[in-house]
């Protein structure tokens, strides 16, 4: 952000941006720090001190072992450095352990990590269509990407405050975004394929590569109205595809399915015993829907139509609920949720498989994908919404109907994340942050698209100027109110639903946008 | 984009930065007895707000001057009774008079540091936005720039949010002074800064420049008429200031007089620890401190530093122009850290404020200085634990400045103001050899980094030979006494060799 004052003439804005982002993210080495660093420490303990066999079966510390294996053996890679700073961290019955030297190494491991993040969003910008370089370097959508990547909101307070390893997995997954853009699908595979294999969440938008590598790569050409040209079939494509996807996964879990393993690890990686929400609500439509049969059931009470007995006591003590039993709506089970999920994603694969529109077509789609999966899957977590918005990004310097659902979708997202920090001292920090990056997000949108109209509708832009008003009243005035003790939960709940209107919305407008995409397309033909 | 996004997104990051340097270690933490400047700003708000006001600055059974006594100007005492106000009605443990000694806890961490950044949002950010908005020239984006980089100065934040202290306050006061002098609002300005010297009074350090720049544009008016009455004006609010300040100790003169001997102690010493001024390093090679008695050590700093400030002090008198003021500043505050009696290592700070002014005029320079000045203040930083920020905020300011400000390619000769070397260049005898001076300070420069990574390096992990226990602090004084002394002579040679018209723009 800083380097936005830079004199137009100037080269090597990049480095100075990346620099100035690392250099702030260790800055915060000694701030509030979630379980997760538990969690990773654990981790590193389990793959340095352990044999290969037992990785997913200790459990001394609850957080055990579950992520893909490939991630396994990063963890294992980082002890190999981590021995150097403390062995104490080391040890798998050291739990909670977290001396200077212990944060000191997870911290810039974090920040190092996050160089394989900094290369792929050097490559997604070499990927921006630029119509005519703008003379000010602030107008340029290159320089406008740079700075939503790098200084990105979310990714910013999830990895190096609460702690995760986001960065380093987002930037696998936007290096395959640049080389799709670029049509070098099969090193796009392969970096999919590492990045899955690192953090199973990216299921969520393995339709969207799976339909599309099967179109624009094994299909090798089109008919001339843009339909697919069966016959045009690589066996070979499809071969070497499979190949690079298989000698991935072989390597990840390999190891695990020679030891006969596989269903171990696959019970560690899939909970589905956790909730249909996580304990804070993920703003998704499940939100929406556990809020309206609350509501339900109140009014059912109030009107004599529901017997208060026979209702699922105590289910949202504390906003902390794991099992959420509806007392109106039907209760989910995961079943449904994965059919309302490949539901969602349908219509946007099946515009990818009908007219792909080369890598941005594809782009979309993995967007509205990963959005259809935080919409409608189990057990949400509400960091997920970064998997949409950051892809989206790079959507958002291109086309002005994108950046304005960008601006609602990023601001709506990010916002509800604030739940994640919420000690006194890291208060100032999400709220600067988030304020730098908004700012910075609106007004270097409309500076590039200025001329062609305002990007949000006056509605939205009051929506989420209610953000506003939703944090003073959770964070400032509710703690100073009575309800504080006996409502504890409100804040969150009203977070969660006031968010889940926006990101729902961003859904339908980005569907929206896809599918009259499609028509105009359509009647430009005819 | 529009200049009113990219000032708030600055004052965003400032704000961030001091935020985030915040989270480390304070002076003293942990350390009793005495614990350290922490301590002694919350001492202060237990002294006035249990103690009577006449109290303040006397030793009696409820207040140990020994233990962190107040030493510090009127307003300094009003506001940690401020301070303290707020303290007690969050948590009456923290202001408890002799039960709070040494009181620590994260939630009295975060309140004192909030107090740190209340004084800065709305003294020393305002000022600093207003000067680069105002008081700069070049573009938009160029006046940001200095913006962020004046913001950015990793010196002040680490001691004021790290280290712990309020220099943004008296600092800011200090610039609203310049602030007033610089858009013509003389009085104003003099009333901002009698109340920086009534905050501390080490910003003495600053009031020659400013007496000289008003006497001597009240001169220019012509001491019989207009000047007379902007003179007489600008005394009465001095003085009417000073008297505000000091109204409840004007009672009695004893009182008045205690405050003077607390704020002045005379008796501490030629200089204490390790500083980076004329004396300490002399110190290297003669034992200064043994030869010549307390009062003689006493007459000696105050002639050379007079001497020191004459020059600069003249040329300011007679062509009170802005820009020869902002010079004046910085050889006024350099002239007294480096020869005046009783220098802290801080004390840079008030010769790097005015160096941050001129930022965008001499970046070059400017950016040498401010980084060895925070340099200068490293075993401080270490003895506090905070090698984490140092090292980030100073890579920081050191990548963004160079890259915002273009420093390295603005640096001919005629840009670093050396123009006059060519004309004494013409009357050297020729068997001298013709200097390249912007090549040598752009190579000084980048020596100067090695060294200063190099020293830092070595003192965080080499342990000091076994003879020499002081070895690499007193290293690091003299380095930046080096500097600091050729920062001096560097600034004075701009401001004599400035044309008696107006300042050029480059």
């Amino acid at each position: 952000v800083a380097v936005m004052a830079a004199p137009v003439e100037s080269s090597g804005w990049f480095p100075a941006l990346a620099i100035a982002v690392s250099l702030l993210k260790c800055l915060f080495i000694n701030a509030y720090h979630s379980t997760d660093f538990e969690v990773h420490r654990n981790w590193l303990a389990i793959t340095h001190s352990l044999p290969i066999s037992r990785w997913y079966y200790e459990n001394t510390s609850e957080w055990t072992l579950d992520y893909p294996p490939l991630f396994a053996w990063f963890e294992y890679g980082l002890s190999q450095a981590a021995v150097h700073f403390d062995r104490g961290m080391l040890v798998v019955e050291n739990l909670n352990y977290a001396s200077p030297a212990t944060i000191l190494f997870q911290r810039l491991s974090v920040v190092f990590a996050d160089l394989v993040f900094i290369y792929a969003v050097k490559e997604c910008c070499t990927t921006v269509r630029e119509e005519k370089a703008a003379k000010d370097l602030l107008r340029r959508p290159c320089f406008v990407l740079a700075v939503l990547l790098l200084w990105n909101f979310g990714l910013f307070i999830v990895d190096h405050i609460h702690f995760q390893y986001n960065g380093f997995l987002f930037g696998f997954l936007l290096l395959s975004v640049a080389r799709h853009l670029q049509a070098r699908h099969l090193e796009g595979a392969l970096w999919f394929s590492i990045v899955l294999n690192l953090k199973h969440i990216n299921l969520y938008v393995a339709p969207a590569y799976g339909i599309y590598l099967l179109r624009c790569f094994c299909f090798t050409q089109d008919n001339t109205d843009g339909s697919l040209r069966w016959r045009s079939f690589s066996p070979v494509r499809l071969v070497s595809l499979g190949a690079v996807v298989l000698s991935v996964t072989a390597a990840s879990f390999g190891p695990f399915v020679a030891m006969g393993q596989l269903p171990q690890v696959l019970s560690r990686l899939f909970p589905f015993k956790r909730g249909l929400c996580h304990a804070y609500w993920a703003p998704n439509f499940w939100a929406l829907y556990n809020v309206l049969d609350k509501a339900l059931s109140m009014l059912g009470v109030r009107l004599g139509l529901l017997d208060v007995a026979g209702l699922p006591k105590a289910s949202m003590t504390g906003g902390l609920v794991q099992e959420f039993q509806h007392a109106v709506l039907p209760s989910v089970s995961p079943p449904t949720a994965l059919l309302c999920t490949l539901l969602a994603m349908l219509p946007a694969l099946w515009c990818v498989w009908r007219r792909p529109c080369g890598g941005r077509g594809f782009l979309r789609c993995l967007v509205q994908c990963a959005l259809a999966s935080f919409m409608f899957s189990w057990h949400v977590h509400e960091k997920a919404v970064l998997l949409a918005v950051l892809p989206l990004s790079i959507l958002a310097v291109e086309s002005r109907r994108d950046a304005g659902i960008f601006l609602m979708l990023a601001t709506t997202g990010h916002y509800s994340l604030f739940p994640l920090l919420f000690t006194p001292a890291e208060f100032p920090i999400k709220v600067l942050l988030m304020l730098l990056f908004t700012i910075y997000s609106f007004s270097a949108l409309r500076n590039l698209f200025s001329g062609e109209g305002s990007l949000l509708h006056p509605l939205e832009a009051l929506y989420l100027l209610g953000l506003v008003a939703v944090e003073v009243l959770c964070e400032v005035v509710f703690p100073l109110s009575p309800w504080q003790q006996t409502l504890p939960f409100v804040p969150l709940l009203v977070t969660s639903v006031y968010c889940a209107l926006g990101v729902s919305y961003s859904f339908v407008r980005l569907y929206v946008s896809l599918l009259t995409q499609e028509v105009t397309e359509k009647t430009k033909r005819l | 984009m529009e200049t009113c996004t990219l000032v708030s997104m600055s004052i965003l990051l400032g704000v961030l930065v001091r935020w985030g340097v915040s989270f480390n270690s304070y002076s003293g933490a942990g350390k009793p007895p005495m614990f350290g400047d922490y301590e002694a700003q919350r001492h202060w708000q237990e002294v006035t707000y249990n103690l009577p006001i006449q109290e303040w600055y006397f030793n009696t059974t409820d207040n140990d001057l020994n233990y962190w006594g107040l030493d510090y100007p009127p307003l300094t005492a009003f506001h940690s009774l401020l301070c303290a106000h707020v303290a007690k009605l969050i948590n009456p443990e923290w202001v408890k008079l002799l039960g709070s000694r040494g009181y620590e806890s994260p939630a009295h961490k975060l309140f004192m540091r909030a107090t740190v950044l209340a004084a800065d949002l709305l003294v020393y950010i305002p000022a600093v936005v207003l000067y680069c908005c105002y008081l700069t020239n070049g573009s938009t984006n160029k006046k940001v720039g200095t913006l962020l980089c004046i913001l950015l100065y990793p010196g002040l934040i680490l001691i004021d949010y790290g280290h712990f202290q309020y220099n943004g306050l008296s600092l800011g006061l200090t610039l609203w002074g310049v602030l007033g002098l610089g858009l013509g609002w003389d009085a104003l300005g003099s009333l901002a800064f009698s109340l920086a010297l009534n905050y501390k009074q080490m910003e003495l350090y600053h009031a020659l420049p400013f007496f000289c720049y008003l006497l001597g544009k009240c001169a220019r008016q012509g001491l019989t008429g207009r000047g007379l009455f902007s003179l007489v004006k600008i005394a009465v609010t001095v003085l009417v200031t000073f008297a505000l300040c000091w109204l409840p100790f004007l009672s009695d003169p004893e009182q008045a007089l205690q405050v003077l001997r607390r704020i002045f102690p005379v008796a501490r010493g030629l200089f204490e620890d390790k500083v980076a001024n004329a004396w300490c390093s002399l110190n290297v090679l003669i034992k200064i401190r043994s030869i010549l008695s307390s009062d003689s050590q006493f007459y000696l700093s105050f002639a050379v530093t007079l001497l020191a400030i004459t020059p600069s002090s003249l040329k300011l008198l007679k062509t009170p122009t802005f820009w020869q003021f902002k010079l004046a500043l910085v050889n006024s505050s350099l002239a007294f850290f480096l020869f005046s009696y009783q220098v802290h290592e801080k004390s840079i700070l008030l010769a790097a404020l005015p160096v941050c002014l001129l930022l965008n005029d001499l970046p070059l320079v400017a950016i040498y200085f401010l980084q060895v000045s925070t340099f200068s203040m490293l075993p401080l930083l270490l003895k506090d634990g905070l090698l984490m920020p140092y090292a980030v905020t100073s890579l920081a300011f050191l990548v963004l400045s160079t890259h915002l400000l273009s420093a390295l390619e603005r640096c001919t000769e005629a840009q670093l103001r050396l123009e006059g070397y060519r004309r004494l260049a013409a009357w050297l005898p020729a068997w001298l050899p013709r200097l390249d001076l912007a090549r040598i300070i752009r190579r000084k420069f980048y020596s100067s980094l090695v060294l200063m990574v190099g020293l830092s390096v070595a003192s965080v992990a080499l342990p000091p030979p076994a003879g020499l226990p002081d070895l690499f602090p007193v290293l690091v004084s003299t380095f930046s006494f080096l500097h600091f002394l050729g920062t001096f002579i560097y600034f004075n040679i701009v401001q004599l060799s400035t044309p008696q018209g107006k300042q050029k723009t480059l």
